[in-house]
């Protein structure tokens, strides 16, 4: 779970972390008055989930007032469509305004797990305010990692190896290698995947600074974070997709005009290939999971066919915990409730196979038929209107 | 002879007095797994399905000696399971639930590598030797006995293997699920050295995904071993969008990092036969061991 830059502030200065002045608004006349308080330039800051704010547009500079209520105006309530966010882009429902600060140096600092290497990582760059992985690509020297274990977090002459390649200047190290610390229980306490600081900056004033930050909780461990439920912002998830959520369905919207309804996360992903390997193309990825209750069946289908660009929808069960008969009466409780107005390509296999087949076949429902894989593929594909 | 389980395998389910678990180990009993108890803390002293129940797996293991753990336990307890049956002696793991924190699975990760334990998964469907054992949720009734060795990171989409293998007249030596977490246990360079070794396993079909690296480490592994028996592979989510999970926790792709363009070339220069298209996962297995003699 990603949370905004103002909320990966809040924590950061919790933690002892300088962060420039700075305050959130929601309004163009609020923006114009924190641009008046903080005193101009100031920054405004787009507080959308996703990476690649500044060269879209989503970060902009204030030299005055009026100028931060004229910005602010055009980017709240518009959409920011980043290189992360897709087509449609994440809604701008609120500014960080922050004061602008002088730089002498801005760094790169991250803290991650490394899957590869089943251990935490300690990243940091002399150059900062870029993308980090390109970086690692075209400039490794300028790169530094350090692997730390989940029990104890980062070590003190860890930090301090850090804040020396980094070559902060001396009377800025101690700080550092404090905070790195702190940092480090906190991501161990919290459950973090990732965080960043980036730019951490060497200001003007010589003051150590988090001037951007991103923080991504594991959805796995919310259940022992209430705290951090709380700062879920829903705002920033598609509509279907945030339906989905709510009956434990795994569900991502896509471009095409083929509905797919799956089980198992694999499948899903091998049935939206097969759909391009034909020719067509998903409009969606769609794991009903392995405990689903007719009831998600049947909130799934519906969700699936309220997407107006599907113009076939695939059902492709694999039947072993999930019983192909529930699946069935969770389809058909759905299309008691919404007309079947596309067609809808059903191949099932395994358990209950054949009970599943006879509750579809009952209803009278136009349900196209396929033996297998194969042939449910070519089907809605062709249904689709994109034949290869 | 199959990989990591076969008919002598002495198997302790971890949580079996859950619903779940009693579901399952009532479909493995029936497939002939051998079973010998279950570890429910606080239930010690009462027998479940026919198999004494245990406090503590360090109590199970002194009582009937199993060598095999399977997990089904909550989210939030599946790390300490997987440390106390390490700790307890036991040799294979396997791990079916779901949902496990990522910084947990780091920890318990340390002591399986400490104790020198396999651990399958977690969030796997587990594995079976058809025939023989199976340690996991999977239908048992679609395999069969035979020569091709399954390692997958997904669970329908092996029985969508195995199924349409099956369909083909080929059994299976021995099919494992790795689990679809981005930390897991054996994944596909163990396993494929395993099955290297296994006399009844005349082929290999992997089933990949996107994110992470386990194929492109595989594809470095087959390369290097010159690997002597044919490898085939599957690697699911070439529509995938950067950035976004795809249902499983580890099938995502970061930066330019776990895509399946990149594995799917990585695994061709390797050498293994790439199946483009996933209903034809049987047909093409069949194609290439006729092929050979």
């Amino acid at each position: 779970m990603l949370i905004h830059e103002f909320q990966a502030k809040n924590f950061l200065r919790e933690l002892g972390w300088r962060i420039p002045a700075s305050a959130l608004a929601e309004s163009a006349k609020e923006a114009k008055r924190l641009a008046i308080e903080l005193g101009c330039p100031v920054m405004l800051k787009a507080q959308v989930l996703a990476g690649g704010r500044g060269q879209a547009g989503g970060v902009q500079k204030a030299s005055t007032p009026e100028e931060a209520e004229r910005l602010a105006s055009r980017l709240l309530g518009s959409r920011l469509i980043t290189a992360q966010t897709g087509a449609q882009g994440l809604p701008v429902n609120s500014l960080l305004v922050e004061k602008a600060i002088g730089l002498k140096k801005e760094y790169y600092c991250g803290l991650a797990v490394d899957r590869r290497n089943e251990t935490l990582v300690a990243i940091v760059s002399r150059q900062g305010g870029l993308n980090i992985e390109e970086l690692s690509g075209s400039r490794p020297e300028l790169i530094k990692k350090i692997y730390f274990d989940p029990d104890g977090g980062l070590k003190q002459f860890q930090s301090r190896q850090l804040a020396y390649f980094l070559e902060l200047p001396e009377n800025l190290v101690k700080d550092f290698v404090a905070r790195m610390k702190r940092l480090s229980e906190f991501f161990l306490e919290k459950d973090l995947k990732l965080l960043e600081i980036n730019p951490l900056a060497w200001s003007e004033d010589d003051q150590l600074l988090a001037v951007d930050a991103r923080m991504d909780f594991d959805d796995c461990s919310l259940a022992r974070h209430p705290e951090l439920a709380a700062l879920r912002d829903e705002s920033q998830e598609n509509e279907l997709e945030k339906r989905a959520r709510r009956f434990g369905l795994n569900y991502l919207k896509m471009n095409g005009s083929i509905g797919c309804l799956v089980n198992g996360a694999g499948l899903a992903m091998a049935t939206m290939d097969i759909i391009q390997h034909f020719g067509g193309q998903p409009a969606n990825f769609l794991d009903i999971g392995g405990g689903v209750t007719e009831e998600a069946v049947s909130q799934a289908f519906e969700l699936l066919l309220s997407d107006s660009q599907v113009v076939s929808a695939l059902i492709n069960i694999f039947g072993g915990i999930v019983r192909c008969d529930l699946v069935a009466r969770g389809v058909l409780a759905a299309a008691s409730r919404i007309s079947l107005n596309r067609p809808v390509v059903v191949r099932l296999e395994g358990t209950n196979v054949a009970e599943g087949r006879r509750i579809l076949e009952e209803s009278g429902l136009p349900f196209i038929f396929a033996a297998d894989f194969e042939q449910a593929a070519r089907l809605a594909v062709e249904l689709s209107g994109q034949p290869r | 002879m199959s990989i990591l389980i076969d008919a002598n395998s002495r198997v302790l389910v971890q949580g079996l007095t859950g619903k779940e678990a009693t579901f399952h180990a009532q479909r493995m009993l029936e497939y002939g797994t051998r079973l010998v108890a279950g570890v429910t803390p606080g239930k010690g002293g009462q027998v479940h399905l026919g198999l004494p129940v245990f406090n503590t797996v360090e109590e199970a293991v002194r009582a009937e000696a199993p060598e095999v753990s399977i997990i089904f336990v909550p989210p939030l307890a599946g790390a300490e399971a997987i440390m106390e049956a390490a700790e307890a002696g036991i040799k294979l793991i396997v791990c079916i639930t779901e949902g496990i924190p990522l910084l947990d699975m780091l920890r318990a990760r340390s002591w399986t590598k400490k104790y020198g334990t396999n651990l399958i998964g977690p969030n796997t469907p587990g594995l079976i030797s058809p025939g023989q054992s199976k340690v996991g949720i999977m239908p048992g009734h679609i395999h069969r006995t035979g020569s091709v060795g399954i390692i997958s990171r997904s669970g329908t989409l092996t029985y969508e293997a195995v199924n349409q293998l099956t369909t083909m007249g080929l059994g299976q030596s021995t099919a494992v699920g790795i689990g679809g977490d981005p930390v897991v246990g054996l994944k596909f360079v163990e396993l494929l050295e395993m099955f290297r070794t296994d006399e009844q396993t005349r082929a290999v079909v992997m089933i990949g995904e996107i994110g992470g690296q386990a194929e492109e480490d595989a594809a470095d592994y087959l390369k290097a071993s010159g690997y002597p028996k044919p490898v085939l592979a599957y690697v699911a989510g070439r529509t995938a969008p950067p950035g976004k999970r795809l249902g499983h926790a580890g099938a995502i792709i970061e930066g330019r990092q776990g895509s399946a363009g990149d594995k799917i070339d990585r695994l061709r220069e390797a050498g293994v036969k790439i199946i483009d298209n996933p209903a034809r996962i049987g047909l093409m297995t069949a194609e290439l061991l006729s092929a050979r003699p």
